[in-house]
């Protein structure tokens, strides 16, 4: 169970551009952001431990995009994320258990194992995918979206991807796709200024990523992506354009991220002053400043004791079994 | 059983499933007037817009797109005008759908097919005549269907779309204009994974696919009027092989050709040879493919690099 409080921390009542969000959107919002920091700072450490193998993409300082757009979506609704999923996972409703024993390798992990952090899925929740190769995301929520579309399921698609995605073919064709059939899709920007290494100025020409929409006639959005609210209210815009079948939306979130790229990365390439100035608008104590200093500790206690209970379940669960007969096509012997 | 093209197959062959099934879906650059070998047409009419869709030249995101709406419950059959364009999406193939069903612990599988038209000999050049198998050989969750006649054109392509998991369906463009029995709705059906036996012998196997078929068979007349008797094996899936049907068949011979349309590095003749060779024991085996250089334009330097019954008919005499 991954589930912290629920009684406390209701689904959400409401939350439009036009009303005032309440007192629990808050606590809810800023508890689900505090779980994935948690999350990530224990998986630092296990990865340091050498407890999680191979890589690992962090995601602290970009919780509030995972946590405003996915608040807006409905159960039957379908995500695809990228390498750097957790958050996205989480916010889901994704196990916490099961994604870290995912990423300890562990039988019971989301995919049991076989997909590792960068390959977590888990379609109970809606994740189709998170997709380690950069751009992936998109099509596959381009692919839902028109799923949606043929069925009339009524469904919409986010696709999560970094700002380096945006100089792939897989987001010029599938902006082009979506837009030429009006598809369900929010196409969602985490642009944290840097493809792995190199700033994304360098290697972004224009530099304006919302503004590419323009081109192909999409509705576009540049978002504070460290205030969980605003991104909360432009993906629910863009989660009601979709619904009602007039199209996608690009939504370009301005964020950091906290840590480097991946394990061999302390990011050292990125200037002190900037490292200072975007830790000084760190998604979470911005919202904390809206909330009562109880309603702060009690988010704190839950989440802390939720992960207690999360690393003691996965570090305990047992390997994949050895021996299992396993097969690459459903149906085959 | 009626008589009809290549074409006209593949054609019934989606008809009769977009009919069958409504999760069906067909998504390729101009499928409403039939496209570039005018394998579909009528369909659109049939079907309507939101099951035949016509889309932009955009390969690797209708392809991207119809490996998501898979997963999300459709069953999509795309098509890539030519093999050559396949690289566009290898990554879609390779690195998503091939690999979802095994990733995900076997939430779901990816019943996606992916047609595309291939094969050299129409004077196309270099990027517009090749049978790319050989860039998914090696990929594990990855079904590769080479039909030779009409009636294996359409009952490979129905069992591919009804299949489970990712499949690609290479179809010979210079086998569309060929005409033979086929029959209708499941009774067309032709399992995947299993080789056909056209012709039996004792002296020699010589194992093919796509047009290649008929360059052994040709060849098997010409050694049969020496006195050689062969086997020949239309593999009809490059993978997985029919392993069963190629040990049989050499076990009995001791003796191996393989027919390819392609380069000798990689492709499906060294995993056919290396199956037997595991399966039968020491053999007497050849590959006959084409040179190690890209597919020529002029017709003297196209027709010379093809593979030849000449050149197969050779490779059996070498043999001990």
């Amino acid at each position: 169970m991954n589930v912290v409080s629920t009684m406390r921390y209701s689904r959400r009542s409401y939350m439009t551009a036009d009303r005032l969000p309440a007192a629990a959107d808050l606590e809810r919002l800023y508890l689900g952001m505090l779980r994935i920091r948690l999350f990530e700072d224990a998986v630092l450490r296990l990865f340091l431990a050498n407890e999680v193998e191979g890589t690992t993409h962090l995601c602290q300082g970009q919780e509030a995009v995972s946590v405003g757009v996915c608040d807006a979506l409905d159960p039957g609704d379908a995500v695809a994320a990228t390498y750097r999923g957790h958050g996205a996972a989480l916010a889901l409703g994704v196990d916490a258990t099961r994604l870290m024993a995912e990423l300890l390798g562990r039988e019971s992990g989301t995919n049991g194992g076989r997909g590792g952090s960068m390959n977590v899925t888990d379609l109970e929740r809606g994740l189709i995918g998170c997709f380690g190769i950069v751009g992936g995301s998109i099509a596959a929520a381009t692919g839902a979206a028109l799923a949606a579309q043929l069925t009339r399921d009524g469904s919409v698609s986010v696709a999560f991807f970094g700002d380096g995605a945006v100089n792939q073919a897989y987001f010029h064709e599938c902006l082009n796709f979506a837009g030429v059939r009006r598809l369900p899709v929010l196409f969602v920007c985490e642009n944290n200024l840097y493809g792995e290494w190199t700033p994304m100025a360098a290697v972004t020409a224009g530099g304006d990523i919302a503004g590419r929409a323009a081109a192909y006639d999409i509705p576009a959005a540049k978002v504070d992506g460290n205030d969980v609210l605003a991104v909360r209210t432009a993906a629910a815009d863009a989660v009601s354009r979709a619904r009602r079948g007039d199209g996608p939306t690009l939504l370009e979130c301005l964020t950091y991220r906290h840590k480097g790229h991946s394990k061999v990365d302390p990011g050292a390439y990125r200037p002190r002053e900037e490292v200072d100035a975007w830790l000084a608008r760190d998604p979470l104590p911005r919202l904390a400043a809206q909330l009562d200093d109880d309603a702060v500790e009690r988010a704190h206690d839950d989440a802390e004791a939720e992960l207690q209970r999360v690393l003691a379940a996965a570090t305990a669960a047992a390997f994949p079994a050895l021996g299992t007969p396993a097969t690459a096509t459903k149906g085959s012997a | 059983m009626r008589e009809v093209t290549y074409r006209e197959a593949v054609r019934d062959a989606l008809a009769e499933e977009l009919e069958r099934d409504e999760r069906v879906v067909l998504l390729g650059e101009d499928v409403s007037l039939g496209g570039v070998f005018n394998a579909t047409p009528d369909l659109q009419a049939r079907f309507g817009p939101n099951r035949v869709i016509d889309t932009p030249i955009s390969e690797l995101a209708f392809t991207g797109a119809a490996f998501g709406a898979a997963v999300r419950g459709l069953r999509p059959v795309v098509e890539i005008m030519f093999g050559d364009f396949l690289g566009l999406v290898v990554d879609t193939l390779i690195n998503q759908s091939s690999k979802y069903w095994y990733l995900t612990n076997e939430q779901a599988s990816v019943p996606l097919v992916v047609r595309s038209a291939v094969g050299a000999g129409a004077r196309l050049g270099a990027c517009h005549s090749q049978i790319p198998t050989s860039l998914f050989m090696g990929e594990p969750g990855l079904t590769l269907v080479a039909p030779a006649t009409p009636a294996d054109a359409k009952g490979l392509l129905k069992s591919a779309i009804r299949d489970e998991n990712p499949v690609v369906v290479f179809e010979h463009k210079l086998l569309y204009g060929r005409k033979g029995e086929v029959a209708d709705g499941d009774e067309a059906l032709v399992p995947l994974g299993r080789a056909s036996v056209r012709r039996s012998g004792v002296d020699v196997t010589i194992v093919a696919a796509l047009r290649a078929v008929e360059i052994a068979l040709e060849a098997a007349e010409t050694l049969a009027a020496e006195g050689v008797a062969a086997d020949v094996i239309d593999l009809r899936t490059l993978r997985p092989l029919d392993s069963a049907t190629i040990a049989e068949s050499v076990a009995r011979t001791r003796r191996l050709v393989v027919v390819e349309e392609g380069p000798p590095t990689g492709g499906y003749a060294a995993d056919v040879i290396a199956t037997a060779v595991e399966l039968a024991g020491p053999i007497a085996a050849r590959r006959v493919t084409m040179p190690d250089l890209p597919i020529p334009f002029a017709s003297t330097l196209e027709d010379a690099a093809l593979p030849s019954a000449d050149a197969v008919a050779t490779a059996v005499r070498s043999l001990a």
